[in-house]
């Protein structure tokens, strides 16, 4: 469905992606892991077209897409929760979720019930400024904002940074939840143990390129992943 | 007490016309950050092209008219001096602005060889009216009025409608914003618009008061709006508005007192106070920066 094919970007004056090819299929959790600095944000960012690559190809549905304007990738269908959540703080919870529909021109009640059903303390808090909220209700919000768009594909950045575990093992099942109502989605982390239980497909990404790839359990019982990203 | 009654109208009035150039300020620097150093030029321009427009054309064409092109004008200026400086640092940007400021004032003397314009007078709006005993123009009256719909109606559109909401979020962060599918730079060609338009009512209430205009005109009521800006907080348009009307009014005492020549002392002084003291203004977000 989003496909990546020999992805170079440059950041901050270096190659932060040096030439990367990955898949994402219709309907997949697919994790992209990897430490701090190997280019994982960099490539989402690219893709959501908040960078423009060096080089390199990126189509969806089989349309190149590749550095086209943010609010043309959103209403393409790919939507990016981005690191640290960035709810806007003094908007209240319902205008965050609205501003999430911002391109959309048809009724948004129906998704709007949808993201109340999937996360009720945000109805209860629709009032509230955003910038009142937990960390965990703040992540609820970026991923109920991202949904409001009506996303083909979600590109979630770290979503569990900054989170208590608990909190963290509840975002994991909303990814899921998400996922089984139909939305795609490409998911970046730190937590390589809780990414690699939830992904179908998994890449490890190392200093801007991709050095491995397989099913999310597989990758969770080879030595050298093990060895790098889970301790 | 009638002497007590002109110093207030008059402070009144002035402050709102200092409240509509105000708001041009703090709206810029809400969403970009930027001290738009070109905007009391902006309402110097508004002034000439309605000098020019009314010598050809009939006031109810030539007004509307001059708004019209003041607000292309400060769309121009944002697309043309701003918006190639978005990812350059902030200092590049103000002496962009700086820049700007001074190319329109010496095309205006160029324009008008550095004479003063007659600027017209206006039907009504000049005419003379008698209050508790104080003779003063209809515009004194019609300013504060004007204004305070002008903000209502700002208020209403920043607040409940969604051009209203991408501000407020672009206002807060760019980069997020783009992920919502907002277009910032239409975004920001908004405020712009805006500002320009408020800028253009106020310098017909403004003008109306004096017999002419030069090309320095637009410098020290831009600088008093500012100051007014800073003093309510810069960002936040009540802060403007109120900050506006308070500098106004202190104006006007003080040009009715023996000490007058000192009145833009006073301005400034109080300008070097509040960044001492209370650097965020009356109501000013607290001092985070963009990150």
């Amino acid at each position: 469905m989003l496909k990546i094919e020999d992805l170079r970007v440059n950041y901050g004056g270096i190659e932060a992606v040096k030439g990367i090819s990955f898949e994402v299929p219709e309907g997949e959790i697919v994790t992209l892991i990897g430490a701090n600095g190997a280019g994982k944000s960099t490539t989402l960012r690219t893709i959501a077209g908040l960078v423009k690559p060096a080089s390199g190809r990126i189509t969806f549905q089989g349309e190149e897409i590749t550095g086209l304007s943010p609010d043309r990738i959103v209403s393409k269908g790919i939507t990016l929760v981005p690191e640290g959540r960035h709810v806007f703080p003094d908007l209240t919870v319902l205008e965050n979720l609205k501003i999430g529909a911002y391109l959309r021109r048809d009724s948004i009640e129906e998704d709007l019930n949808k993201v109340y059903n999937l996360f009720p303390r945000l109805k209860e808090r629709s009032w509230q400024a955003a910038g009142t909220l937990s960390g965990g209700e703040q992540q609820m919000l970026a991923v109920g904002r991202a949904l409001m768009s009506r996303p083909r594909v979600m590109m979630m950045d770290e979503p569990s940074l900054g989170l208590a575990p608990l909190v963290v093992k509840g975002i994991f099942d909303i990814i899921k939840e998400v996922n089984r109502q139909g939305v795609t989605i490409l998911l970046i982390e730190q937590n390589a143990n809780m990414a690699l239980h939830t992904a179908n497909t998994a890449y490890v990404l190392e200093t801007g390129r991709l050095i491995m790839s397989g099913a999310g359990k597989e990758l969770l019982a080879n030595e050298d992943v093990k060895k790098a990203y889970l301790g | 007490m009638q002497y007590a009654v002109s110093i207030l109208l008059s402070g009144v009035s002035l402050g709102g016309q200092y409240a509509l150039i105000a708001i041009g300020y703090t709206m810029v620097y809400g969403i970009l950050r930027l001290i738009n150093f070109a905007h009391g030029d902006v309402f110097m321009v508004a002034g000439l092209i309605m000098v020019y427009l009314s010598a050809a054309l009939p006031l109810p064409v030539a007004a509307p008219l001059m708004i019209i092109l003041t607000v292309a004008l400060g769309f121009l200026i944002e697309r043309a001096a701003y918006k190639p400086l978005r990812s350059a640092p902030r200092m590049s940007v103000m002496i962009s602005a700086i820049g700007v400021s001074y190319l329109l004032q010496n095309t205006a003397t160029y324009v008008t060889g550095g004479l003063p314009q007659m600027y017209p007078s206006l039907p009504f709006l000049s005419e003379n009216i008698t209050i508790l005993g104080t003779s003063t123009k209809w515009v004194t009256i019609v300013t504060p009025f004007l204004v305070v719909a002008l903000v209502v109606v700002l208020t209403q559109l920043i607040n409940h409608t969604k051009v209203g909401m991408a501000m407020r979020a672009v206002a807060k962060d760019f980069e997020t914003s783009q992920l919502m599918g907002i277009k910032i730079n239409s975004v920001i060609s908004v405020t712009f618009i805006i500002g320009s338009l408020l800028a253009a009512v106020g310098s017909m209430l403004y003008f109306t008061n004096y017999s002419s205009i030069v090309p320095l005109s637009g410098t020290l009521p831009g600088l008093r709006a500012f100051v007014a800006a800073v003093f309510g907080g810069i960002g936040s348009i009540p802060g403007a508005v109120v900050g506006a009307f308070l500098i106004g009014i202190c104006e006007s005492i003080i040009k009715g007192s023996p000490w007058s020549i000192f009145s833009d002392a006073f301005t400034f002084a109080l300008l070097i106070v509040i960044l001492v003291v209370k650097p965020t203004g009356l109501f000013g977000e607290k001092a985070t920066d963009k990150v």
